[in-house]
């Protein structure tokens, strides 16, 4: 009985410390990462709506993002894809392809002195634009492209 | 239970360079198998990564992320003989974490 009652008191305790922490501005929202996956837009089918569903529908083209990809990729299994993002104060980078049956390939949040740079492998089907978002710290999408040809696709396995 | 990842992590000047590669399929779900049966879906959702108890990168994965994935980051703020956590969880629910430390 005690011992339950120790325990509900010590839940409620945390709670409301976050809760606290929050309030104080010690922990921002902005910074506290988010966790649930955002199956909507990684389900989505075509470009613009799983732009729209990561909150980047009108996102600004922006020569401050990079991607770095080959112009032409032999291996559409493995295609290496670095994005770096100089806009200041970026704390999220996407990465789409768009003639991909599911254009979202990967959304990072960047958090605690990481900057905003990710390398990666993408899959590609067919010669397709590869589009990145990035996300500021004051709520602004911008975006950047880049068209890697790809010469056998990556989607047979 | 997945293959340990490989984590490679190093000072380059005052920034940590963290790579690190998973053992997974990354089925997509729209491969068939020999006998013409569709593969079903088998993918990394969810990555995570600490350094020296923060949590500095978080990520969403997609079906479209290459077998083995390989992602590398660059994190500032950190040290040599800082701890590196790396987390991933897959769409069955299996998952994987490994940890590393900070080289010079």
């Amino acid at each position: 009985m005690d011992a339950l009652r120790r325990t509900l008191l010590k839940g409620a305790g945390a709670t409301g410390a976050i809760a606290a922490a929050v309030a104080a501005g010690v922990l921002k929202p902005s910074q506290v990462l988010a966790s649930e996956y955002n199956r909507t837009a990684f389900e989505a089918k075509d470009l613009a709506s799983a732009l729209r569903n990561i909150g980047a529908g009108s996102a600004t083209d922006s020569n401050a993002i990079v991607i770095k990809a080959p112009d032409i990729a032999e291996n559409g299994a493995v295609v290496p894809v670095d994005v770096v993002s100089n806009l200041p104060n970026t704390i999220s980078i996407a990465v789409l392809v768009d003639k991909n049956p599911l254009p979202l390939s990967g959304a990072f949040d960047f958090a605690n002195g990481a900057l905003p740079d990710v390398a990666l492998r993408l899959k590609m089907g067919q010669t397709s634009i590869v589009e990145a978002v990035a996300k500021t710290a004051d709520g602004k999408y911008y975006k950047a492209k880049k068209e890697v040809k790809v010469t056998v696709g990556g989607c047979g396995g | 239970m997945a293959d340990p990842m490989k984590v490679r992590a190093q000072m380059k000047g005052d920034t940590a360079e963290i790579r690190v590669l998973m053992s997974h399929p990354m089925e997509t779900g729209q491969r068939k198998d020999n006998a013409g049966n569709t593969v079903p879906a088998h993918y990394i959702q969810s990555i995570t990564i600490d350094v020296g108890g923060k949590r500095v990168i978080q990520g969403q994965t997609a079906t479209s992320i290459s077998r083995n994935p390989v992602f590398g980051f660059r994190v500032k703020g950190v040290k040599v003989g800082d701890k590196v956590v790396i987390n991933w969880v897959d769409n069955k629910g299996d998952k994987r974490t490994d940890e590393a430390m900070i080289g010079a």
